[in-house]
């Protein structure tokens, strides 16, 4: 079992347990955040073939690694950046109306 | 007991995981698995699509670098969702946060910090051109171009507290790029057969001005994302408290 | 290629280090610059799994632009957790 799929998994459960268990809005942002890079990570260590080299062409090689999960993360990481800026405005804008960060308040559960 | 509840699951599903990624095969472009089947007659497929993208990057579209070939060329329509879903969380942005910028007292930075900026901020620059121009012969492209561009700029809003970015020099250069995007995929559907298709002669290979439509394009990408991320920065850290 | 390996490993260790660390602290700030080692770790894996285009691109928006505009908003708001 290769390290980089045990760095995957464990990104994704410990996003997975901070949205559940916390309180504080801004600590569940910051788990969903953890978790899509966990996920970038899984889909260029699937694309991965041993022995191979980055995919430019290049004279002296053979075996090249698989360029079409790369552009797919390419894009992905920057939908990631947009998306959690958005999030953040939300939250200062609820931060102002309510002035407090607590999601769960009063639900005993 | 939602921490005791919340371990479980979390540890649950790390266990399923990794069971998952156990079975996932290791195998090379050559073998069996690797090509497709036709579900209609069961005969195996001549070659697998990411080894003709390899084997044909040079002699289709002229460019070097296989993943930017991929995102302009052979997927440019996806592209194009990326662009508009971009724009979309820049207007977002801008317009849930209308606050005027107040006067509040802000402390200034160290010297070595202001000097310091001052001298690396061209070379943090041309570094972002670079790598945007070059897109389609050496690793990079649109995308991290603008985020290298959009960290210089964050380096001088960190340096002097009273720098901000214009906004209309900023929207005005925002939508002039993605006009230019669109109208060459126009110019495409006019001169060749469909939209967003090569219609620029492709030269010799290694080149700068090689590879059809790719440099241009690229270099609109660059342009609107690196105003776009800089916008989104500025207007979160402005907007009064 | 025994030295890839070791480093493969270190590198694991630390993300699984951070990432717990980055949920379990009450500081928010911290919290925020641990996702950014956490994004800077996963770059220099992206460039050991020959992928150098996506290794500037999540160095850059990961560890430079998505933990700056985290402290910029928690400024706004509170600092502490409770």
């Amino acid at each position: 079992m290769w390290p980089e799929y045990i760095a995957v998994a464990a990104l994704i459960s410990i996003g997975l347990y901070g949205v559940m268990a916390k309180k504080n809005l801004m600590k569940i942002f910051i788990a969903l955040s953890l978790m899509e890079t966990g996920v970038n990570l899984l889909l260029i260590t699937i694309g991965y073939i041993p022995g191979g080299t980055a995919p430019i062409e290049n004279g002296n090689f053979a075996k090249y690694v698989d360029p079409l999960p790369q552009a797919l993360v390419l894009t992905a990481i920057v939908i990631g950046l947009s998306v959690t800026a958005l999030a953040l405005t939300l939250l200062i804008w609820y931060h102002s109306k309510t002035g407090t960060l607590e999601y769960r308040r009063g639900m005993r559960w | 007991m939602r921490k005791a509840a919340a371990i479980i699951i979390s540890s649950v599903f790390f266990a399923i995981l990794l069971a998952s990624f156990y079975q996932i095969p290791q195998t090379d472009y050559g073998e069996k698995e690797y090509y497709y089947q036709n579900p209609i007659n069961g005969s195996y497929a001549n070659e697998s699509v990411p080894s003709h993208y390899i084997a044909n990057t040079k002699n289709e579209t002229g460019a070097v670098n296989a993943v930017t070939a991929i995102v302009v060329e052979y997927r440019g329509f996806d592209t194009l969702g990326e662009v508009t879903v971009l724009f979309t969380a820049a207007t977002g942005v801008s317009f849930l946060l209308y606050k005027v910028r107040g006067g509040k007292k802000r402390t200034e930075a160290n010297l070595i910090l202001k000097e310091g900026s001052k001298l690396v901020l061209p070379f943090i620059l041309l570094t972002g051109a670079y790598i945007f121009i070059h897109g389609h012969l050496t690793p990079g492209g649109g995308f991290p171009g603008g985020a290298v561009i959009a960290s210089g700029f964050l380096l001088m809003m960190l340096s002097y507290p009273k720098f901000f970015m214009k906004e209309r020099a900023v929207s005005v250069t925002e939508s002039m790029a993605g006009i230019t995007f669109a109208f060459i995929g126009l110019l495409g559907l006019v001169f060749a057969s469909s939209f967003l298709q090569n219609f620029l002669p492709l030269g010799n290979v290694g080149y700068l001005l090689s590879a059809g439509i790719i440099p241009v394009i690229y270099i609109a990408i660059g342009f609107k994302v690196g105003s776009e991320l800089s916008s989104i920065v500025d207007k979160i850290k402005e907007v009064q408290k | 290629m025994i030295e890839l390996t070791i480093i493969s490993w270190i590198m694991a260790f630390l993300v699984i280090g951070a990432a717990i660390y980055a949920i379990e602290t009450k500081d928010l700030i911290s919290a925020a610059i641990a996702a950014g080692v956490v994004s800077l770790v996963v770059s220099i894996m992206f460039l050991i799994l020959q992928a150098p285009d996506v290794a500037i691109t999540e160095a850059s928006i990961g560890a430079g632009l998505t933990m700056a505009i985290f402290v910029y908003a928690i400024g706004k708001t509170g600092r502490w957790e409770e």
